[in-house]
């Protein structure tokens, strides 16, 4: 049944927009165009930041760094090799990109680790990026609580992503 | 400017690191090694990402957007009950949430800069701002079309598994984040 829901949204989509007499392969298309371009700009700061994840990974460093923080993530049951994708996840997109592909990578896309990881890359921002893109927008400079709350709500993101991974697998 | 302090930073340590630990010889192959990680990373995923962000887009044509957003017009009521009396601020909402909900970011972004405009009082932020932009921090997401497409580029069979553990995850997240906003916003005062 799950294997069908992948392969049914896209089913239901093309249908969708068929109905509505959209010219639904040139949307997509477009979107495809879209995505191709999005990637391409984010090509130098992948490489720029696997650079830099792989240099702390072969020193030792992001091991030294789990291994400092794991009484206090352990306290909260998140796994201490997620330390480094915790600590930038708020601050840089493609450094959390490049950091959950490593550890994917590294421990396992299957293992407790690599789907922690995946599930914190999926269900997380970039918490600072948006704030600042925001209210520098609106031309905002009290910011207020937004700071605080917004990583609290981090927080429960990275804590439930460790939850929910051993609930569910 | 942070990115700078940060990359800096994270070579220092990890030269620093080698130094004290003696891992010299790894360090200099993983400088060529890493580099070239983020061109194979980015080879991978594409495939996916394009195919995604193509369906994306023709989610948003084929009314998928304007059927969630009505679905949603209570709940954006009860978050931001401004939107009640202004037609324009709750389109500008419902169309930032629904697209941060099918992982059409570049559509999200200004429909929220929108909002944020119509709601930000001199320069100071206004409950309901601070609470939009928790919601848009959270990230709720149907389809995390990127972490699926680093997931099957690295050989995993079944890249969507993870899918409801990312759902509780970012509804829980989202919902604690505004509860807290709501909280800190009975506290905090209007400066």
């Amino acid at each position: 049944m799950a294997d069908y829901i992948v392969p049914g949204l896209l089913l239901f989509t093309g249908l969708a927009a068929l109905r509505k007499k959209e010219n639904a392969y040139n949307l997509m298309l477009d979107g495809a165009a879209e995505g191709l371009k999005l990637l391409f700009s984010i090509v130098p700061s992948l490489v720029l930041l696997l650079t830099a994840v792989q240099m702390l990974q072969a020193s030792g460093a992001a091991d030294l760094l789990g291994r400092t923080l794991a009484p206090v993530f352990s306290l909260f049951g998140i796994p201490p090799e997620t330390a480094l994708l915790v600590l930038i996840r708020p601050i840089s997109g493609s450094a959390a990109l490049a950091v959950g592909a490593e550890l994917m990578a590294h421990y396992g896309v299957d293992s407790q680790v690599g789907r922690t990881a995946a599930v914190m890359l999926g269900s997380t921002e970039t918490t600072f990026y948006t704030i600042s893109v925001y209210f520098g927008a609106a031309g905002i400079s009290k910011t207020r609580y937004t700071v605080p709350a917004a990583l609290f709500a981090d927080f429960v993101g990275f804590f439930m992503a460790s939850l929910t991974v051993r609930w569910f697998f | 400017m942070v990115m700078s302090w940060i990359w800096t930073g994270a070579v220092a340590v990890s030269v620093f690191c080698a130094l004290v630990t003696g891992t010299g010889a790894e360090l200099a192959a993983s400088v060529m090694a890493g580099a070239q990680a983020g061109v194979t990373l980015a080879v991978s995923i594409a495939g996916s990402l394009c195919l995604w962000s193509g369906v994306g887009r023709l989610m948003e044509a084929a009314g998928l957007t304007g059927l969630l957003s009505r679905g949603l017009r209570p709940l954006l009521y009860r978050l931001f009950p401004s939107a009640r009396a202004d037609a324009q601020l709750a389109g500008h909402l419902s169309a930032n949430i629904c697209a941060n909900f099918l992982g059409l970011g570049n559509a999200a972004t200004p429909m929220g800069i929108r909002a944020a405009r119509a709601m930000a009082r001199e320069n100071t932020s206004t409950d309901e701002l601070c609470r939009l932009i928790v919601l848009n921090t959270a990230s709720i997401q149907l389809l995390p079309a990127n972490v699926a497409a680093v997931r099957s580029a690295l050989g995993c069979r079944s890249p969507f598994d993870i899918l409801p553990a990312v759902w509780v995850t970012s509804l829980l997240s989202a919902g604690l984040g505004v509860c807290a906003a709501w909280a800190l916003g009975r506290v905090w005062g209007r400066g």
